[in-house]
């Protein structure tokens, strides 16, 4: 993301003088790839008038803010213990074969990313993941890779049409 | 004793419907809030003061001497948070009172600001609540819109600027200076107390900080009566826990029940009990921060003063249960991998304590520790107890501590244990 766009959605979002978090956070939500880049992070220390140090500090304390490229959908397996209880390690092996991809890492196509997040608040549903904004609960090992797949055609499909 | 199975207590958490802004009113809701701006502040903090309402969030501190302690500050511009960062795994109890019971929230919020002073208001949500924020922003639009939030609040002169704050994916925000540092745009680590944020909150100003569910039993109390609500409960405890209820049983979900009730009929009769063929092994009060305790003691009352005698830590309410069929150190491993990925490394005990504790239960599962190791885990999980610099260290010392107690058999089994062969993956 360049310095002129981050430049732009601190203006459009009239984030000027809004908290260096939030600031973080709706960059990364506006980038293509779902993370802060270098030019991202100078560009923020400049608006922010704070230094770079401390946007890196930030960014690279939160589970949630990325500083590598991310896929377009981003998937998160619950890791707690109602969740594992409910069989995440299934959930989560099935998702990584369906995709060739362990934790931390993105598909080459660059759609997915896998990643494992700390406890969804929806343990009355477990196993739970998350893709993007959602929560799916309930699920089995097929079903979530059912889900997958049909996102990768909703994916694919866009780019074609 | 017999409880109302889930019934409309504080919270109507038997409906599973959204209580959108007309049918908040229609049932008295808002009600509350007119009473409050017409008397004096004082007489508002004297009804909560009686109702004996304490924090629901975890530490149970008086909820009117808190907002005394920032209502008396001669500092003038204060704040007022609402801690949505519910984190602690097993619970989801916030996130029903932020989707369904909105307004209910808003209006403890706006109640709590105006016996404060304050004029400005956070909800801290954790970003993994999306659609919590979601319905939040369009609560808070839509009380806005009808003068029961923004300036000059039902034509009192007083006015409560409420904004949403995300957090950012970590479990620590939810301890309240931590949060704190988290708005103020530096790594959510805690800060030393005193000061306390009710004297140097944020931006060194007094802050009033409350959970969710302390904010939404608020309006409820004050609509009606101090009677009623301490008709609720126990003369130690009074009103109502929300409780998450999940794990190896019939029914899991969240339900409201009054405090008295003991844990056993909290998971016989609202989540059916253990599986068919099944018996319960373990159950987890209070979240991975709250303790591990046996079968045996679940006829305990959730009941403040009786569960800080049975080293109960009612936390935020979450009971998840285990049955015969789970290992207790799986539990544990689950538990210091989600405390070291949280740990803000502020502090050697917190830090180290846990990658060591996390070390030797790995040494255990795969067959390798001597009950050397397990000497070991107790001195570290004591120090982590005693000399972690805030709540998380304390915390994930306790919750090991109770499983040692209860249940170091198991750990010396997995001591004695030759080399067999693990296939349990890692979670990165």
């Amino acid at each position: 993301m360049s310095t002129a766009e981050v430049y732009e959605i601190v203006h459009r979002l009239g984030l000027e003088k809004a908290p260096l978090l939030q600031v973080l956070l709706a960059v990364q939500e506006a980038s293509p790839h779902k993370y802060i880049s270098e030019e991202a992070v100078n560009e923020i220390a400049r608006l922010q008038k704070v230094s770079r140090c401390r946007v890196y500090s930030t960014a690279s304390f939160y589970s949630e803010i990325s500083l590598k490229p991310r896929g377009f959908h981003l998937i998160r397996v619950c890791s707690n213990a109602p969740c594992e209880n409910a069989g995440r390690g299934e959930i989560q092996k099935a998702v990584q074969e369906e995709l060739g991809i362990s934790i931390g890492e993105t598909t080459q196509d660059g759609i997915f990313s896998l990643e494992s997040v700390n406890c969804l608040g929806a343990c009355y549903k477990s196993p739970a993941i998350k893709i993007d904004h959602e929560v799916y609960g309930d699920l089995t090992p097929e079903g979530a890779v059912a889900i997958i797949r049909r996102m990768r055609e909703v994916f694919k499909n866009e780019r074609t049409a | 004793m017999s409880a109302p199975l889930n019934g409309n207590l504080v919270f109507n958490v038997a409906g599973k419907e959204y209580v959108g802004l007309d049918l908040y009113r229609s049932r008295g809701g808002y009600s509350a809030l007119q009473r409050v701006l017409q008397q004096s502040p004082e007489a508002s903090i004297e009804e909560l003061k009686q109702s004996g309402l304490r924090g629901r969030g975890g530490a149970a501190f008086p909820t009117a001497k808190k907002i005394e302690m920032v209502r008396d500050n001669a500092e003038t511009d204060r704040y007022v948070i609402c801690n949505a960062d519910e984190g602690e795994p097993g619970t989801f109890k916030d996130r029903y009172i932020m989707t369904h019971l909105t307004f209910q929230l808003l209006e403890g919020i706006t109640i709590s600001a105006y016996l404060a002073g304050a004029s400005k208001g956070i909800l801290y949500v954790r970003h993994e609540y999306w659609e919590p924020q979601n319905v939040l922003r369009a609560a808070i639009q839509e009380a806005t819109e009808a003068g029961l939030l923004g300036d000059n609040i039902l034509g009192s002169g007083f006015s409560l600027h409420l904004e949403i704050f995300s957090g950012a994916g970590s479990y620590l925000c939810g301890e309240e200076t931590a949060l704190l540092s988290s708005i103020e745009g530096r790594k959510g680590r805690p800060r030393l107390k005193p000061p306390y944020p009710t004297q140097q909150g944020l931006w060194d100003k007094p802050t009033l900080i409350n959970n969710v569910e302390t904010l939404s039993n608020i309006p409820m109390i004050l609509k009606n009566g101090v009677e009623w609500y301490r008709s609720l409960g126990t003369s130690d405890s009074h009103g109502t826990k929300l409780i998450s209820l999940s794990g190896d049983i019939q029914k899991r979900g969240l339900v409201e029940v009054p405090f008295g009730i003991t844990f056993r009929e909290i998971i016989e009769t609202y989540g059916g009990g253990a599986k068919p063929g099944r018996s319960i092994k373990a159950v987890n009060i209070g979240g991975a921060s709250g303790v591990l305790v046996p079968p045996e003691m679940l006829d305990t009352p959730l009941e403040y003063g009786a569960c800080a005698k049975a080293g109960i830590t009612i936390g935020s309410g979450a009971v998840f249960v285990l049955d015969d069929t789970r290992s207790i150190l799986d539990n544990v491993h689950n538990r210091t991998r989600f405390f070291l990925h949280e740990s803000c490394g502020k502090c050697t005990p917190c830090r180290e304590g846990l990658r060591q504790t996390h070390a030797i239960i790995h040494k255990l599962m795969d067959g390798s520790a001597t009950p050397q190791d397990v000497d070991r885990l107790e001195r570290y999980t004591d120090a982590m107890q005693h000399a972690s610099f805030c709540g998380l260290g304390t915390a994930a010392g306790n919750s090991l501590s109770s499983s040692l107690h209860y249940y170091r058999d198991e750990y010396l089994d997995h001591c004695a244990k030759e080399n067999e062969s693990s296939d349990r993956e890692e979670i990165a």
